[in-house]
C-alpha cells in the first residue's frame, strides 16, 4: 500500500478531473486504474466498493470516498486551499459552484447529438462570456490580488484556470475581453504545480474524442 | 434590517427547500422574500444582487449569499451541523451529495412531459429502493445509533428526512422495507425544531402542483 490517493475512473476528463487537477495543484501524488470494461465496473459494484453504485471513487486516507463534490471539499480542507475561515469558504463555495455549472455544460456536450452541437457551442459561449467570467474579471479587478479569495491561493483558482482552458479549448478567442482573467490565466499556469500538471505526460487528460463518449456509454449504458 | 436572514426565492420548494429544512433544524427564524413575476427576477438581477444571476438568494451575514450547495455548506457550519471533523464531514458530504441526486429527480418529476412521467416514476422508485435507501438503512443498522454520523444530529439527517417525506409523497409505502429508515423518519420529526416545522403554519412549502408550473416558467423563461 502506497498511501497515495488513489483514483478509480474512466481514462479521460469527466467528473475525475476536477479532482486530478486539485491533487496536482496541492503538489499531492496519486494513483489512477482505469475502468475500460462494463465487467470492471460491475465487479466494484458487487465487492460493494462503491456508495452509491458510482464512480469517481477516490481511496484516501483509509476512505471510499466517492461524490466529486464531496471528494473535492475534502482535499481542499486537507491541503489548506479553503481559504482561512468561514466567510472565505463560503466566498470560495459560491465560486465554485458557479464555475462548476459552467463546466456541466462542457462535461454534457460530447453526449449532444450532432446536430445540436453548434448551438451547444454558443450557449457555452454565451454563459461563459455572459455569466461568469465577468464575475471573476470583477473581483480580480476589484481586489487587485493574485487570487481569488484572501489573497492566498484556494480551490477556487484551481477550478477557475480548468474552466478557462476547457472553455478556450472549444472557444479559443473567448478570453478576448477579459484582460485580468488573461493575466490569471498566465500566472496560476506559471505556479510550480499547476505547471507541471500542464506538461506533457502529467495525468492531465485530454479532451473528450469520439472513443471516450463510446466507452462510457458502453460502461454505464443501463 | 432585522438581523434574520433573508431567502429569495419564488414561493415554492426548488432549490430554496433544503435551505428552509436547515435553518428551522438549527432554530434560526428566517424572513421570505417570494419572486412572483419575471420583474421581480430581473429587478433582483439588474441591482446586481445576484452574483450569477440567480437564485436561491440568501441574505445572511451580511452576505448576498448564492448557489444551494454554498449557502448550505455555510448554514451548516455555522450552527455545528457539520460534524466535528474533517471525516465526519466527509462522510456528511458524501451523503447529502446523494440525497441532492435523489432531490433532482423527487423535484422533475412535475416537469417531465405526460409521455414521459410514468417511466421517470419508475426511475425514481428503482433509484430510491434500489440505490440510495439501502446505503441509509445499513449505516444506521451498522452503528445501531441516532443519527446518521458521529453520533450528533446533522445536516446529513435533515436532508435525508426531508427526502424521505418527498419520496413518500410520491409513492406513499415507498419505505415500506427499510424499518430503519422508518424509525429514523419517526424520530427526527419528533425533533422539537423539525416538529415545528412540520406543522400546518411553518415556512414548509406544499409539492409544486402541475397548474403552478406555468407561472414558474414566466418567471424564469
Amino acid at each position: 500500500m502506497s498511501g497515495k490517493p488513489k483514483l478509480t475512473y474512466l481514462n479521460g476528463r469527466g467528473r475525475m478531473e476536477p479532482v486530478r487537477w486539485l491533487l496536482a495543484a496541492a503538489g499531492v501524488e496519486f494513483e489512477e486504474i482505469f475502468l475500460e470494461t462494463r465487467q470492471q465496473y460491475e465487479k466494484l459494484i458487487k465487492d460493494g466498493v462503491l456508495m452509491f453504485q458510482q464512480v469517481p471513487l477516490v481511496e484516501i486516507d483509509g476512505m471510499k470516498m466517492v461524490q466529486t463534490r464531496a471528494i473535492l471539499s475534502y482535499i481542499a480542507g486537507k491541503y489548506n486551499l479553503y481559504g482561512k475561515d468561514l466567510k472565505e469558504r463560503a466566498l470560495i463555495d459560491m465560486y465554485v459552484e458557479g464555475i462548476t455549472d459552467l463546466m456541466q455544460m462542457i462535461l454534457m456536450f460530447p453526449f449532444s447529438p450532432p446536430d445540436a452541437k453548434e448551438k451547444n457551442i454558443d450557449s457555452i459561449k454565451e454563459r461563459a462570456t455572459n455569466r461568469y467570467f465577468p464575475v471573476f474579471e470583477k473581483v480580480l479587478k476589484q481586489h487587485g490580488q493574485d487570487f481569488l479569495v484572501g489573497n492566498k491561493f484556494s480551490w477556487a483558482d484551481v477550478q477557475l484556470i480548468e474552466a478557462i482552458l476547457a472553455v478556450e479549448e472549444k472557444i479559443p478567442s473567448v478570453l478576448s475581453g477579459f484582460p485580468q482573467l488573461q493575466a490569471f490565466k498566465t500566472r496560476i499556469s506559471n505556479m510550480p504545480t499547476i505547471k507541471k500538471f500542464l506538461q506533457p505526460g502529467s495525468p492531465r487528460k485530454p479532451p473528450p474524442d469520439e472513443i471516450y463518449v463510446e466507452t462510457v456509454l458502453k460502461i454505464f449504458k443501463k | 434590517m432585522s438581523g434574520k436572514p433573508k431567502l429569495h426565492y419564488f414561493n415554492g420548494r426548488g432549490r430554496m427547500e433544503s435551505i428552509r429544512w436547515l435553518l428551522a433544524a438549527a432554530g434560526v427564524e428566517f424572513e421570505e422574500c417570494f419572486l412572483e413575476t419575471k420583474d421581480d427576477l430581473t429587478k433582483l438581477q439588474k441591482d446586481g444582487s445576484l452574483l450569477f444571476q440567480q437564485v436561491p438568494m440568501v441574505e445572511i451575514d451580511g452576505m448576498k449569499m448564492v448557489q444551494s450547495r454554498a449557502i448550505g455548506n455555510y448554514i451548516s457550519t455555522k450552527y455545528n451541523l457539520y460534524g466535528k471533523d474533517l471525516k465526519e464531514r466527509a462522510l456528511i458530504d458524501m451523503y447529502v451529495e446523494a440525497i441532492i441526486d435523489l432531490n433532482e429527480l423527487l423535484m422533475t418529476h412535475t416537469f417531465q412531459p405526460a409521455d414521459k412521467k410514468e417511466q421517470h416514476f419508475a426511475t425514481i422508485v428503482d433509484k430510491a429502493t434500489n440505490r440510495y435507501f439501502p446505503v441509509y438503512e445499513k449505516v444506521l443498522k451498522d452503528h445501531g445509533q441516532d443519527f446518521l454520523v458521529g453520533n450528533q444530529f446533522s445536516r446529513a439527517d435533515v436532508q435525508l428526512l426531508e427526502t424521505l417525506l418527498m419520496a413518500e409523497e410520491c409513492k406513499p409505502d415507498i419505505l415500506s422495507k427499510f424499518p430503519l429508515l422508518q424509525s429514523f423518519k419517526a424520530r427526527i420529526s419528533n425533533i422539537p425544531t423539525i416538529k415545528k416545522f412540520l406543522q400546518p403554519g411553518s415556512q414548509r412549502k406544499p409539492p409544486l402542483q402541475e397548474k403552478d408550473v406555468p407561472k414558474l416558467m414566466k418567471i424564469f423563461h
